[in-house]
């Protein structure tokens, strides 16, 4: 077995791996490693724009981004880390820009911004532009970019290893046990510290925005160690996934003047959202429209509204809104500016995941006990910034910030820490998982329990949930654990074993799904993204705090941990 | 419908050489290739090996060569192609296994032609100006996804593995147009090589194979050309 040394170690090379690794490089020795590609990480797809309130366009404030998010976030972000979050945006943004991001520009050369669900002027007065874009391509535009600095930079990059294992002692993180999945070698590498970075596990549900790698074992790894995962009942639906592939089509969509409309041809969104209309904030359009296919008004009597943008200049859809253009004629052969789309909402975004604190630093507990030398940072983590609710173009903005700090953080423990020792055998449990794994000989197909899954959670884990249907799904999610045991694998080698790989994905989501049912079940109120038809309002007094899921004697323990507010108190939320 | 895949397989662990695997899988006509692939490792044979990940033609994982054609598996589908469907590796770099190749020589031609911004102005406090006309002129070269559909579609990439390739001068230009930059003199002398830009036999095989639609011989033409005349 090889054993690797560095200062840090980042896994994970999206949009916050590759930001961290740029930043922590320049003052340690610092390895990235990816079970992809680097540029095939899942922000490439992101697609309408970065909030940051540069003013470029009409005017805006840092304070009215805060603001926006907090809001959005039904009152559960942690206010002193959105107040970072949206500072920290226009920096950002700027530095961004100078490493060569092709944003699209104003008339004067500025860059340009276009408006996007939730984001609005004066604190909720009315929309406003605030999300800086490339075309529909903003994601894939950070990912080349920030792949391309580090190609500058000379960072070094283990491609296509898959990270099993962190290695934790006394609290203590000393590195990850990772397999080479070109050779099927397990290697060390030994670290002072290491940063997550490795998105998210929309995998779970069976309608996704969500790449075929999003299976969260980078939740998993840590939550098997003891660390808590934060918030998991809180996953948002985004309500413009194409009918019956979930693929996303852009907010900016609506941004750009787009509207929903039932098989009325009515825009429904006047009657549950007054002000913003369309761009009222994802948790409340998806809600919108299953109440509307609900009460017999989707299209054809099916479960699917219309996303209509038929009355956009036909010239703007094709330049600004071009990959998505793109998408409908290649998969359903329309006219984004002839016809209507079918959407329905698609399972798109962890609001929760592993705690950490404005730093990137991971915390064990509600006194914010910080784990030695361990960091996550974007999808994988919960700082949190986006509470019950995420904001559109807030998750890109969530990984440069808080890539950027964790990188910066990490590189500054590494010059005063020492590299402590190795436990024995570091790699013991994850060789023998995989042996376990590539050896499995059971009846069991992983593609059936998988399928299983995805369906389960759709059904009671999704936009609405009350408490049978959670008792129902956590009934079934136990069940498949113990399918899972008996599964079976074709593929014996040990060169490219992806059999081996999705069999270990599945038993991440297997575990992840549990955690955000059970604290789905738990959570006795409707609160942003999760919304329990059996306990319909917020509940400031009992609720107003972030769950901590732990993992003890195989049984999930839940804590609690306050929210932290600092300029708004919670309010009533209407758009 | 029934869907015939016929799949060129190779294990190195195994095999000797390559040889061609026939599945029948139940597949629809808006179907994507990759979900019948999928079907095939999920439910019949799990041993077939690919890459793939976003599933909708961005993260550009599962380029392959389908009925003698670079294309995405994601962004195909059933009811464009003949029977039976003939699924191949890439051509041109060295196969791992099954569908998979060693993308390592498509990258270090990438690395090779400086992919950065390069400007050591110090930056201004706010973002560089660029006009929207400045920015529409390298507009095309800004999506390509590094699939590498279009590098394993050329002929003279295929004679020669030293020819940087269609790729990589794509995002040479992407650079080489962008206002802000001043590399474009390095770039020119590393693409004006027997193994740069002078291999292009504008045979068109890289404007046919991308997927996204870039233009991409006529990407080659206008860095060919600021070559030539010594300027962009």
């Amino acid at each position: 077995m090889q054993v690797h040394t560095y200062d840090a170690i980042v896994v994970g090379a999206g949009g916050a791996g590759l930001m961290a690794a740029l930043h922590a490089s320049r003052q340690v020795k610092t390895a990235v490693l990816s079970k992809l590609y680097p540029t095939r990480s899942h922000t490439g797809t992101a697609q309408g724009g970065i909030g940051a309130a540069l003013g470029n366009v009409e005017e805006d404030h840092w304070e009215w981004h805060a603001f926006d998010t907090v809001k959005g976030s039904d009152y559960l972000a942690d206010q002193d880390a959105v107040e970072i979050l949206a500072r920290e945006a226009i920096e950002n943004v700027i530095e961004l820009e100078h490493m060569g991001l092709p944003f699209n520009r104003t008339p004067d050369g500025k860059i340009d911004q276009r408006r996007f669900g939730g984001h609005t002027r004066n604190y909720g007065e009315g929309p406003v532009k605030r999300a800086c874009y490339a075309a529909d391509r903003t994601g894939h535009m950070i990912m080349q970019t920030l792949y391309q600095q580090c190609i500058k930079n000379n960072v070094t990059f283990y491609d296509e290893y898959f990270v099993l294992d962190l290695i934790m002692e006394d609290n203590i993180c000393r590195g990850v046990v990772a397999v080479c999945i070109d050779t099927g070698e397990l290697h060390v590498f030994h670290s002072k510290a290491v940063l997550f970075a490795t998105g998210g596990c929309g995998r779970m549900w069976k309608v996704t925005s969500n790449a075929h790698s999003l299976t969260g074992e980078g939740m998993v790894i840590p939550y098997r160690h003891g660390i808590p995962l934060e918030d998991m009942e809180f996953f948002q639906f985004h309500p413009t996934g194409m009918y019956g592939l979930g693929i996303l089509l852009t907010e900016a969509i609506r941004g750009e003047g787009g509207v929903f409309r039932n098989n009325l041809g009515e825009r429904f969104m006047e009657r549950y959202a007054p002000t913003l209309k369309d761009l009222a904030s994802r948790d409340v359009c998806s809600r919108a429209i299953y109440l509307e296919i609900r009460e017999g008004r989707g299209i054809n009597g099916k479960d699917y509204v219309y996303l209509d943008a038929t009355h956009l200049p036909k010239e703007r859809i094709e330049t600004a809104l071009a990959d998505i253009a793109d998408f409908v004629r290649t998969y359903w052969g329309i006219d984004p500016s002839k016809d209507p789309m079918p959407v329905q909402p698609t399972a798109h975004y962890a609001m929760g995941g592993i705690p950490t604190d404005v730093n990137a630093q991971v915390i064990l507990d509600e006194h914010n006990t910080p784990v030695v030398g361990f960091y996550a940072a974007g999808e994988c983590a919960c700082v949190s910034v986006h509470g019950a609710n995420r904001l559109g173009t807030n998750s890109l903005v969530d990984l440069v910030v808080f890539g950027r700090r964790g990188g910066r953080a990490m590189a500054e423990f590494c010059k005063h820490a020492d590299l402590m020792p190795l436990p024995k055998e570091p790699a013991a449990w994850a060789e023998a998982e995989l042996e376990r794994l590539r050896n499995a000989n059971g009846k069991e197909r992983a593609a059936d329990i998988r399928s299983a899954l995805q369906q389960t959670m759709m059904d009671y884990v999704g936009v609405f949930r009350e408490n049978a249907g959670l008792e129902t799904a956590l009934d079934t999610i136990k069940e498949l654990q113990e399918r899972y045991k008996n599964i079976r694998v074709d593929d014996r080698g040990r060169r490219f074993n992806t059999e081996v790989l999705e069999a270990f994905e599945l038993g991440s989501l297997l575990d992840l799904a549990e955690v955000t049912t059970v604290s789905a079940l738990a959570r006795t109120e409707s609160r942003g993204a999760h919304w329990r038809e059996d306990f319909p309002r917020r509940d400031d007094v009992n609720w107003l705090k972030h769950t901590l899921a732990y993992r003890k004697d195989g049984e999930i323990v839940l804590r609690y941990k306050p929210v932290t507010i600092t300029r708004w108190q919670p309010k009533e939320r209407v758009y | 419908m029934k869907v015939h895949l016929r799949i060129k397989r190779f294990n190195p662990e195994k095999d000797r050489a390559p040889w061609w695997g026939d599945y029948e899988v139940e597949g629809e006509p808006g179907e994507r290739i990759l979900d019948l692939l999928h079907k095939v490792k999920w439910y019949q044979d799990g041993t077939l090996t690919l890459r793939r990940s976003c599933a909708h033609g961005i993260c550009g994982s599962d380029a392959m060569c389908i009925n003698g054609k670079n294309r995405l598996a994601c962004k195909v589908l059933v009811r464009d192609l003949t029977q039976p469907i003939v699924v191949e590796p890439l051509l041109g770099l060295p196969v791992i296994k099954d569908l998979v190749v060693d993308m390592e020589p498509f990258f270090q031609h990438y690395r090779a032609i400086l992919p950065y911004l390069i400007n050591d102005e110090p930056p201004p406090e706010r973002e560089r100006l660029q006009s929207p006309e400045e920015r529409e002129r390298y507009d095309d070269t800004t999506k390509c996804i590094l699939c590498a559909a279009c590098t394993t579609a050329c002929p003279s990439f295929w004679a020669k593995g030293e020819y940087v390739g269609p790729a990589a001068i794509v995002q040479a230009h992407r650079f080489i147009f962008d206002s802000r930059d001043r590399g474009a003199a390095q770039r020119l002398a590393i693409l004006n090589d027997p193994n740069g830009v002078w291999r292009c036999r504008t045979i068109y095989n890289c404007t046919e194979a991308c997927p996204r639609g870039i233009r991409v011989t006529q990407a080659i033409r206008e860095v060919t050309k600021a070559i030539a005349l010594g300027k962009v």
